[in-house]
This record gives structure tokens, C-alpha cells and sequence, in this order.
């Protein structure tokens, strides 16, 4: 019995000291080939006593089923280094850059009409557009601005050569006001719309551009009053700015197409040099509201003695600057790439506020 | 509109404060621009006497001078020239900091002089640039006081800026009536009662106006007053004046600036005896001049409202008196207008004059009450005879006031159903008749009557603003505004929508998103189509904006050439946005537009970087239409192109024979050069509109999807075929070969030259075939590949390459 144990050890020995699969097959053809040492003491067996011959008999193949599995896991071990050995050969530096992919943007005033249509879309608000260049009907008389209005002098207005139906003037629209105009033509109340769109006045300097953004907003219907105003505005800034408690601050103001009206301004502080939306010591005008002019209505044939309702306008540069901290309005016509990367948005920043609209 | 503090309290019985009074401006709808405190900081300098002022021992330029401020005589070292014994100077003293300086001063020995302070100029004071000397007080002024009450700086000057609606607030007094309605005070009486005229006017009032124009100037009322000497006018006055901003001339003058800016009531005194004739306004005869009181001549045109004598104009209507009769310090006798001139009028002079002034402003804001004529020549009046002396004639009439009488039905409810807030009856009530509202109950509503300054008033909205303005916009409730359904419908429309995924799928392929103005260049224009005449600006902003983009393209392409002048030279560019065909509304179209210039990829490791080209540009515009709901598939590629693409490099992506859906293709280099942009730059325009709208099927289900559970099978094939053959048409053919089985082809290479016959190309193509209910035999299979090589050659007239 001493003779397998020391068998034994000396074949496991071979097997696991086999550096690669040929001197393995050798060990296997050493101890399991038909002339292998197991095999040949597996022979003599049938010379044995029958006690010692079972006992010895079940030894021997407990002896080479574990040489067999020895064999076995050193070829898994030897396999397996060959393939590290050819791994590292196709090694490559991960500290490479990425290939270049696409960094596309998209333009703050574009982000901010998406956030803006989300937040009053929300509130049950379409979408209405109408034309750039207008006749001076919709673009101020309709709206209860007649021609020698100084209101209507104080519009910097672009006019174009050509006459409009009924003599009209055709101007580049000054506001996006004149879309209410063309929606109550058509639509009959309930309308809750509002109007994102390019405007244009003519003066240009450090705060003013020939052409700029407005949203307008229109509610009309038969029971809207100023606490609605307030309402709808108010929710408006707080979740555009992303601040749950923004003062929001009402005043009278004057606006021809609305009355009563009212300029709104959100709280802002300026505490240490650092300009800041939010509680605090200071006012931001930034829209101008109203309850639509009874006079607008009845130009647009609808009757004022039954509807009612509120309008309001706000310069989509000045709250995407008031958000995003963009200092000059000039630079968003610019196109320049290092200004749209920087103040751009990624193409799958899509607003909702299901996905909220502040980081 | 300026005033001051004291000019409002003048009016108004308040203890307000500045900041009280700023604030609740504010509140009722008259923005404060600002207050300025001209006061601040220089509370502490002192009226002193200079008792003597020697030349200083060792310095020819300095003085050294003995002042008294009350505690007895100081020595103060000082360098002006008009330091001199007798005169009162602002002293500051040690401790005290000098604003304009920026120092504190401190007892000090100049040159061996001791000096226990500084007399102070204009510009140490922190109020001008006037270094020329120091500060001469007046005579009387009383040794120790505070210099800023001598100089009339204590006075806070509110700068407010007043809604066109309110030109009643353009006078102190509508601005104090308006405050005293807010319990800000009490408005005080205003005496305008008559003065006695002792002869009858040598002058008379002669309206000439032709039928029907008599609304120009419906009213008018003048005063003789002879007798005056014209000189300056009382301190007060004129540091009231200055304080707002005007220049003291003399006190005639200062009367008429003083009426119109504290009770909104502009007037303007003639020099009578340089008055020919009688006063007649009437309209101007066209081309007539005159040389105005700003040393301007002006001619006037049909249309403007003049004041002439018996020859020629002396004044403007409502804006401007002429140079001929203005007064002068020899005025001894003088004629005083008050007049209503029709606001639309007036306006249109200023306009077309370009001329604003004080009256104009008033009087196009319906800011002068046609009821307030005779009270305001009174104080008028008053005011010259006590400063001038003189003595008044009668009153001369001309017209009648004009009817200015209005009644409106007012519902104390509508102040909540579209004021949104509850205020008491009584309440209503009283702020109405404070801002000078006649009320009377008439059942279930009022009367309410406007009063003379108000006519900005026109209906019930007008008062429930009235009301809730007095009363407060921040006490109107909050109310959430009702949703239209519990989900809302989608905002965008389809249309709509459609430009807003455009946008994103180019941002998605790396393009960057431009926003450029609506104007170009007429010459550059003229590179793209050119603009219509329709689409000039009369009053462009300058002369390379002067017309509507007739196409996006120049814009961007413009943009890379800037970029690339700061080194970027590889520019992605789009923008979404409207181009103008002409003046309609339908000659307006969305288009999506993008370009492309220098390198497709900036350079690195991986692969080697190309240049832009005219299939960068293509996929742009498929991928433009894709998103926004184009059926690409279906589309035809044509060879048509407008003349700003390369001829050789450009296409068209149509539907159907007609529809053009885009232009795509290399940017023509001529184009490029005369736009001084370096190539090479790719472009396409994607008319968004004319997108087919998408259909309103039932539903959103998608077509049942069948899957094969055979294997597909692919062949290549190799054509060699003419250069001018599009590859179009190889695919086209090869696919009719067996459309049901054929589910893809790509063009897997293509190229020219070596082996081949010169104008002859090889086109190598992958053609997959799906079978569907049982696998392709080989026979089957060759079948196929025979028929799409007959097909090919047959469509082509080339053959299979072996």
C-alpha cells in the first residue's frame, strides 16, 4: 500500500510540475497510458486475494481519478497562460482620447422658448406664431395704439415700402403682441396662448438690439381676472428661475392694450458685488401684464361685455441673462462658437418639468 | 419728470419723507427713477465770512485768511483766486471729509501758515466740475448755517418716469393729487383766483382757422401786462429750476418753465411791443419760417398749428415760442398765452421738426386741462407781477373750452371681477372723488364723471384700475389660474413641433445652433437669390442691414469666416429661422439651415481628418428632414441646385417632381470669395413648411412587423458603367430586379482609373436578400443575381465587371 502512496505523489508531482501541454501529455502517457504505471498495477489486480483485491482495486482508481482531474486542471492552467501570454501582446494605451464625437449645441434663446412653452404648457398654454413683418393695423392699432399715439412713437419701429390691405403700413412687428391680434381674429374664447417670436426695433447699443425675443402670453375667457394674473405669473418665475419663494412684485403701469396693467419685477440682491435672484433688497422689472383692453377685444370682434381676460410680455434675452448669467445681450447674434459652446445646451437637454427645469 | 421734495409738499399737506413718498410712487404706478439726496454727506459744511484774506507770507499762490462760521475768527490757508475779504464761503473744517477730493481734513500748518480748514468749491463739493474758484454764498446768508440749506441742496430730487396715459402727472400737482388719494396726505388748495384787469388788451386774439380745423387750437386765452421789468427770479425759483434740471434765464421765462413743470400748464409770454399787430393763430402757410427760441429756424407745412401776428409766425403750436419776440431784459410790456392745441397735432410738429420740449410732451399726452386755461394765466399773473410788477389787462378769450364733459356707467363689482379684489364701497368711493372723480349712485351702479385732466379715462376698466392701483396691487389675492383639463393638451403644434426636433437632431450631429438677425446686406443678398423691394427697410439700422434675409445661408456663412478670423476654422453652424420672400405673410418660410466649414473632424490619433464635403451637407439635410417628419425614403435626389452652390457638388432633395424639401451642396467658391470666407464650406436648406403635415391617423399603432425566421442571404456585384452615371439609377435598377425579395443595397466602393477605360467607373454593390417562407436554393439565389445584373446593364448600359 505504500508503493500507491508514493505512486501517487510522484505522478501528481509530474503532472503539476508539466511546464507545457506536450511533457503534461507525457505524465498522462506515464501514469494512465495503456503501459502507464496505474494502468499496469491496475493489471496485476486479477492475481489478488479477492478481500485485497477490492480494496486495493478501489485505491487504484481513487488514485487515478485524481491524477486524471490533476491532469485536467493543469491543462486549464497552461491554456490559460498561453492566452495572458497573447493578451499582453495586443495591449494598447487607454489613456488615449476618446475618438472625436459630436458636441453639438443648442442656442440659450432656443432653450429658453423650450422651458418657457414647457412651464406655461403646463398651465394649458399653445403655441400661436404669426409674421415678422405686419402691417401697423395689428401691430398697433388694433392693439389700441393709434398713429399719433406716443406710444407708438416710442416703438422705434422698422417700416418696410409696401402697403397692406386697406392702406396699411407694413412694419417689422415691434412686439409679439400683434399675434394675439391674429389668434382672437380667428379663434373664438376660451384661448389661452402664448407667443414666443423674434422682434425688432430699430436702436442698437450696449443694451439693445435691432432684433430681439418676446413671449407674449393671452388668456381670455369669462371670468379671468388680476388674481389670476398674479397667479399664472407669479408660478411662471418661480419655477423659470427655479426659486421657490421668489418675491414677485406687482406695480401699475401703463400699457395701451391692457387695464388695468401691471409691470412685474422679481426680488434680487446685489450683496457684496454679487448679483443674485432671489430674497432681497432690491426689484428686477421683467414683464408687462395687464387685463386686455376692452377696446383690443371688440377691434378683434370679440365681445367685451362677456369675455375678459389677461395678456402679458417679456423679453426672452433678459430672463435667459437673469439665468444663465450671460452679461451682454449683443453677443447672442454673435455666432461665435466659443460664446454658443459655453452658453449652449446639450442636444438631449430637453425641458419638461417632469424632469425638472433647474440643475 | 423732476421735482423736488418741497415743490410736492407745496401741494401736498404730507410728513412723508422722500423714501415714503418714493415708494408709494412706485406703488400707485409712477416709477421713481430715482431720488437723489444731493445733501448727502455734505450736511457738516458751514457758511463761513471771510473777515480777511492777505497774500500768505511764503507762497505767491495761496492766501492766508481769517473766516468766522460763528465761533469766532479761524485762520484758513486757501489757493483761490476769488478768495477775498467780505465774502460768505462753504467752510469745511478738520474731521470733515470732501467728497470731491476724497479726503478728511485735518488741522494742518501749510508753509508755516496755520490752517483750521478748506473753502470749498463746486467740484470738492462733489457737485460739478466748476473749479474756477470757490463757492460764493450770497451776502446774506447767515454765518453758520448749513451750506447745503443756503445752497438749496437739502431738497431731495425725485426723478419719475411717467406712463404716457398720465399727462396730468406731468405737473407737481397731478403727481400730489395722485398721492393724497393714497392717504399719502392731503392735496393742498390751489389759488388761481382772478386778478382785476385795470384797461382792455391793445392786442387782440384773432383764431383764423379754415372749417373744420378749429380743434387745432379750440381755446385761447391771453393777458396784457405792461409795465414789467424783467430781471431774475427769486432765489427759489431758480434753485428749484436748477435742481430739475433747468437753466434760470430770467424771471418771465422762469414763470412759464415753473407753470408748466409743477401744474403741467406750459404758456408762453411775448415781448407785446415787438408784436405786429393782433395774435391769430391759424395753420401755417406751407414753407413759412421761423427762427425759434433754441436759435433754430424751422419751416413749417400745412399741417401745424402756428400763433402769427398780423405777418409772420411767433410761435409753434403747443411746442416752441419764435426768437423774434422773446423777451429780453429790456421786455416792458408782455402777452401771455394760454392755450389748447389739439394733442395729434402737436405730436405730428414735434415729429416731423424733430423737435421735443416741455409743452410738446404735455400736450401730446393730453397732459393740459382744457378746463385750466384762465387758472393758470392767473397765477401766471400773479407770479410776474410780483417778481416784475406791471399791471394786468382784462383777459382776451378766444374760442370756447373745448368739451371735455364725460359720464361713465361704473359696477363697484367689476373692481372684483376683474380687479380680482374686494374693496369696500365707501372706499371706492373715496379714492374716486380724491383723484377729483364726480360720483353719483344711479341703482345698482354709479355715475362717475371725469374730470378735466383725466382724459386718459374712457371707460369702466379705466376706473376699476383707478381703484385697485390706489388701493394696492399687492393687496389683490393670488389665484391660481383653473387648468383647462386635469392633463393639458400638447403646446406645440405639429408644425411647430417639428422645427424644435429638427433642432435637436442637428445639435445631435454635432451642428451648433446660431441665432443671426433678419437682415443682410442688399449686395449680399443679391449673391442669394437677391431681396425683393418688399423686403427693404425704409429706416434701416445701417446700411449692411438694410434688407430681410431672402435665405440663411449668408449669415452663417458670414459667422465662419469670423470664426476663422479667431483661429476656428472648422464651424458647424445652424440656425432655425424665418427667411422672407417678400412683405406677406405667405412669403415667409422657416427653413432649417446649416453649414459646415474647413474639416470634417478635428484632427487626432484614430483617423486620418478630411475636409468637409457636399455629402456632410446632404446627410445634414436628411437628417433635418428626417426629424422633422419627412418620409426620406421616398425622396429624389436631383442634380438642380440654386446658382450660390457649386455646380458640380449640389443637389435637391425632392418630393415628387415639385416639392423641393432642401438644397444641399458645397458653397459655390465665387460666392465664397466675395464673401471674403475661406473655403471649403458646405451648406443646406431645408424648407420645413413644406413638409406634407403629418396625418391624423388612428392612433400611433405601427405597421405589424413580420420577421423572417430564414436566413438572409448577400451578394456583391461589380458594375463598370459611364462617370456620368448616378449611382441612383444602378440601385434603382438592381432593386427592381426582385423588390420583394431585395430588403437592402449598399454601395460598398466606388472609383476611376487605373484599369479602367478612361469616363468609365466601377461601382461595387452589396445586395441583401430576405427570404421569407422557405431558405434560397442555390439556383434560386443565382436566378435572382442573374436578373439583377441584366437589369443594371439593361438601365445603365454598363456591365459586370469580372
Amino acid at each position: 500500500m505504500e508503493d500507491i502512496d508514493v505512486l501517487r505523489s510522484e505522478l501528481i508531482a509530474t503532472v503539476n510540475g508539466s511546464a507545457d501541454l506536450k511533457t503534461l501529455e507525457e505524465a498522462r502517457i506515464t501514469a494512465l497510458g495503456k503501459k502507464g504505471r496505474i494502468t499496469q498495477l491496475m493489471k496485476g489486480l486479477g492475481a489478488m486475494e479477492p478481500d485485497a483485491r477490492k480494496a486495493v482495486g478501489a485505491r487504484l482508481n481513487a488514485v487515478k481519478d485524481e491524477i486524471a482531474a490533476a491532469i485536467e486542471a493543469r491543462k486549464n492552467d497552461l491554456a490559460g497562460a498561453a492566452i495572458d501570454a497573447k493578451l499582453m501582446q495586443e495591449r494598447v494605451d487607454v489613456t488615449l482620447p476618446v475618438r472625436p464625437g459630436e458636441d453639438g449645441r443648442i442656442h440659450p434663446i432656443s432653450q429658453t422658448i423650450d422651458e418657457v412653452v414647457a412651464i406655461f404648457g403646463e398651465m394649458g398654454f399653445q403655441v400661436a406664431e404669426g409674421p415678422d413683418i405686419e402691417d401697423d393695423w395689428h401691430n398697433f392699432t388694433a392693439l389700441n395704439i393709434p398713429p399719433e399715439h406716443p406710444a407708438r412713437q416710442e416703438h422705434d419701429t422698422f417700416y418696410l415700402p409696401g402697403v397692406g390691405a386697406d392702406g396699411r403700413r407694413m412694419v417689422l412687428r415691434t412686439h409679439t403682441s400683434p399675434v394675439q391680434i391674429r389668434t382672437m381674429l380667428k379663434q373664438k374664447p376660451p384661448i389661452r396662448i402664448i407667443c414666443p417670436g423674434r422682434t425688432y426695433r430699430c436702436d442698437s447699443d450696449a443694451t439693445h438690439s435691432p432684433m430681439f425675443h418676446q413671449v407674449e402670453g393671452l388668456v381670455i375667457d369669462e371670468t379671468t381676472h388680476m388674481g389670476h394674473l398674479k397667479g399664472c405669473l407669479i408660478e411662471f418665475c418661480r419655477a423659470y428661475f427655479g426659486v421657490d419663494d421668489l418675491p414677485v412684485r406687482f406695480r401699475p403701469s401703463y400699457f395701451p392694450f391692457t387695464e388695468p396693467s401691471a409691470e412685474v419685477d422679481i426680488g434680487c440682491t446685489r450683496e457684496g458685488g454679487q448679483f443674485r435672484i432671489g430674497h432681497g433688497d432690491d426689484w428686477l422689472e421683467i414683464l408687462g401684464s395687464g387685463m386686455v383692453n376692452p377696446a383690443v377685444l371688440e377691434n378683434c370682434g370679440i365681445d367685451s361685455s362677456r369675455y375678459q381676460g389677461f395678456a402679458f410680455g417679456m423679453g426672452l434675452e433678459r430672463i435667459a441673462m437673469l439665468k444663465y448669467g450671460i452679461p451682454d445681450l449683443r453677443t447672442f447674434f454673435e455666432s461665435d462658437l466659443r460664446w454658443l459652446r459655453h452658453y449652449g445646451f446639450a442636444a438631449l437637454d430637453v425641458p419638461s418639468l417632469v424632469g425638472g427645469l433647474n440643475p | 419728470m423732476k421735482f423736488t421734495l418741497s415743490w410736492l409738499k407745496e401741494h401736498l399737506d404730507t410728513e412723508a419723507g422722500a423714501d415714503e413718498v418714493a415708494a408709494r410712487l412706485t406703488a400707485i404706478g409712477i416709477e421713481v427713477e430715482s431720488v437723489v439726496e444731493r445733501s448727502k454727506g455734505l450736511e457738516g459744511f458751514v457758511v463761513a465770512h471771510v473777515l480777511a484774506a492777505e497774500p500768505h507770507p511764503n507762497a505767491d499762490r495761496l492766501k492766508a485768511c481769517t473766516v468766522d462760521f460763528g465761533e469766532g475768527p479761524i485762520s484758513v490757508v486757501c489757493g483761490a483766486t476769488n478768495a477775498r475779504a467780505g465774502m460768505k464761503a462753504v467752510l469745511a473744517r478738520p474731521g470733515q471729509y470732501v467728497p470731491g477730493i476724497d479726503v478728511t481734513l485735518k488741522k494742518a500748518s501749510i508753509r508755516g501758515v496755520e490752517s483750521n480748514g478748506m473753502m470749498l468749491s463746486e467740484d470738492e463739493m462733489g457737485l460739478g466740475s466748476d473749479h474756477s474758484g470757490i463757492i460764493e454764498l450770497p451776502e446774506d446768508a447767515p454765518i453758520g448755517a448749513r451750506a447745503v440749506d443756503v445752497m438749496g441742496l437739502a431738497d431731495p430730487v425725485f426723478d419719475v418716469s411717467v406712463t404716457p396715459n398720465r399727462g396730468d402727472c406731468l405737473g407737481v400737482r397731478g403727481i400730489a393729487r395722485d398721492l393724497a388719494a393714497s392717504g399719502l396726505g392731503k392735496l393742498k388748495p390751489l389759488d388761481a383766483s382772478p386778478v382785476k384787469g385795470v384797461f382792455k388788451s391793445p392786442i387782440e386774439v384773432i383764431r383764423e382757422f379754415p372749417e373744420g380745423k378749429g380743434d387745432a387750437c379750440p381755446y385761447f386765452v391771453g393777458r396784457y401786462i405792461r409795465g414789467v421789468r424783467n430781471g431774475e427770479s427769486p432765489r427759489w425759483v431758480k434753485e428749484r429750476l436748477t435742481a430739475v434740471g433747468l437753466r434760470p434765464i430770467s424771471a418771465l421765462v422762469d414763470v412759464t418753465n415753473l407753470l408748466t413743470l409743477g401744474l403741467s400748464r406750459p404758456l408762453h409770454v411775448f415781448d407785446a411791443d415787438k408784436v405786429r399787430g393782433h395774435i391769430r393763430p391759424r395753420l401755417a402757410r406751407p414753407g413759412e419760417t421761423m427762427l425759434a427760441l433754441n436759435g433754430k429756424e424751422y419751416t413749417a407745412d400745412a399741417e401745424m398749428t402756428v400763433i402769427a401776428d398780423d405777418e409772420a409766425p411767433e410761435a409753434l403750436g403747443g411746442v416752441i415760442g419764435a426768437e423774434r419776440t422773446g423777451c429780453s431784459g429790456e421786455t416792458v410790456n408782455v402777452f401771455i398765452e394760454s392755450a389748447y392745441f389739439d394733442a395729434v397735432r402737436t405730436a405730428s410738429t414735434g415729429r416731423k421738426l424733430n423737435l421735443q420740449t416741455d409743452a410738446r410732451f404735455r400736450f401730446e399726452r393730453g397732459g393740459v386741462d382744457p378746463a385750466f386755461l384762465i387758472g393758470g394765466i392767473e397765477i401766471a399773473t400773479r407770479l410776474i407781477q410780483e417778481w416784475c410788477g406791471g399791471e394786468a389787462s382784462e383777459l382776451v378769450v378766444a374760442g370756447a373750452e373745448p368739451d371735455w364733459r364725460r359720464d361713465l356707467k361704473f359696477r363697484p363689482v367689476r373692481v372684483h371681477t376683474l380687479g380680482g379684489v374686494d374693496v369696500a364701497k365707501p372706499e371706492v368711493e373715496r379714492i374716486l372723488k380724491t383723484l377729483g372723480f364726480g360720483v353719483k349712485e344711479t341703482g345698482s351702479h354709479m355715475t362717475v364723471s371725469v374730470p378735466s385732466w383725466r382724459s386718459d379715462i374712457v371707460g369702466e376698466a379705466c376706473l376699476v384700475e383707478e381703484v385697485i392701483r390706489i388701493h394696492g396691487y399687492q393687496h389683490i389675492p393670488v389665484v391660481p389660474l383653473p387648468p383647462t383639463a386635469s392633463l393639458p393638451a400638447a403646446a406645440w403644434a405639429p408644425e411647430q413641433k417639428r422645427r424644435v426636433t429638427a433642432r435637436r437632431a442637428l445639435a445631435a450631429r454635432g451642428m451648433v445652433e446660431a441665432v443671426t438677425l433678419s437682415f443682410v446686406a442688399a449686395a449680399t443678398a443679391e449673391l442669394f437669390g437677391g431681396a425683393p423691394e418688399a423686403t427693404r427697410l425704409t429706416n434701416p439700422i445701417s446700411s449692411d442691414l438694410d434688407v430681410m434675409r431672402p435665405s440663411l445661408l449668408p449669415n452663417l456663412i458670414a459667422a465662419a469666416g469670423r470664426n476663422a478670423d479667431r483661429g476656428i476654422a472648422d464651424a458647424p453652424l445652424f440656425e432655425v429661422g424665418p427667411q422672407f420672400a417678400g412683405d406677406r405673410p405667405e412669403d415667409e418660410a422657416i427653413v432649417a439651415t446649416g453649414i459646415r466649414s474647413g474639416r470634417r473632424a478635428p484632427r487626432n490619433w484614430a483617423a486620418p481628418v478630411r475636409p468637409v464635403d457636399v455629402f456632410d451637407a446632404k446627410a445634414d439635410a436628411v437628417a433635418a428632414l428626417a426629424a422633422a417628419g419627412a418620409p426620406v425614403d421616398n425622396l429624389q435626389v436631383s442634380t438642380e441646385a440654386p446658382a450660390w452652390y457649386h455646380p458640380g457638388r449640389s443637389g435637391s432633395l425632392r418630393l415628387g417632381p415639385k416639392v423641393v424639401l432642401a438644397w444641399f451642396g458645397e458653397i459655390h467658391p465665387g460666392i465664397l470669395g466675395r464673401m471674403d470666407v475661406r473655403g471649403p464650406v458646405v451648406g443646406f436648406e431645408a424648407f420645413l413648411d413644406r413638409i406634407p403635415a403629418p396625418k391624423r391617423r388612428k392612433g400611433a399603432a405601427r405597421p405589424h412587423l413580420v420577421l423572417s425566421p430564414f436566413q438572409p442571404v448577400e451578394r456583391d456585384f461589380a458594375f463598370v458603367i459611364d462617370a456620368m452615371v448616378p449611382a441612383a439609377d444602378v440601385l434603382k435598377a438592381a432593386r427592381s430586379a426582385h423588390p420583394d425579395l431585395i430588403t437592402e443595397i449598399r454601395v460598398f466602393d466606388i472609383f476611376a482609373g487605373g484599369a479602367l477605360e478612361a469616363g468609365k467607373k466601377s461601382l461595387a454593390i452589396n445586395v441583401v436578400l430576405q427570404p421569407r417562407d422557405k431558405t434560397l436554393t442555390d439556383p434560386e439565389i443565382e436566378a435572382v443575381a442573374a436578373e439583377i445584373v441584366s437589369k443594371v446593364e439593361k438601365a445603365t448600359g454598363g456591365s459586370l465587371r469580372t
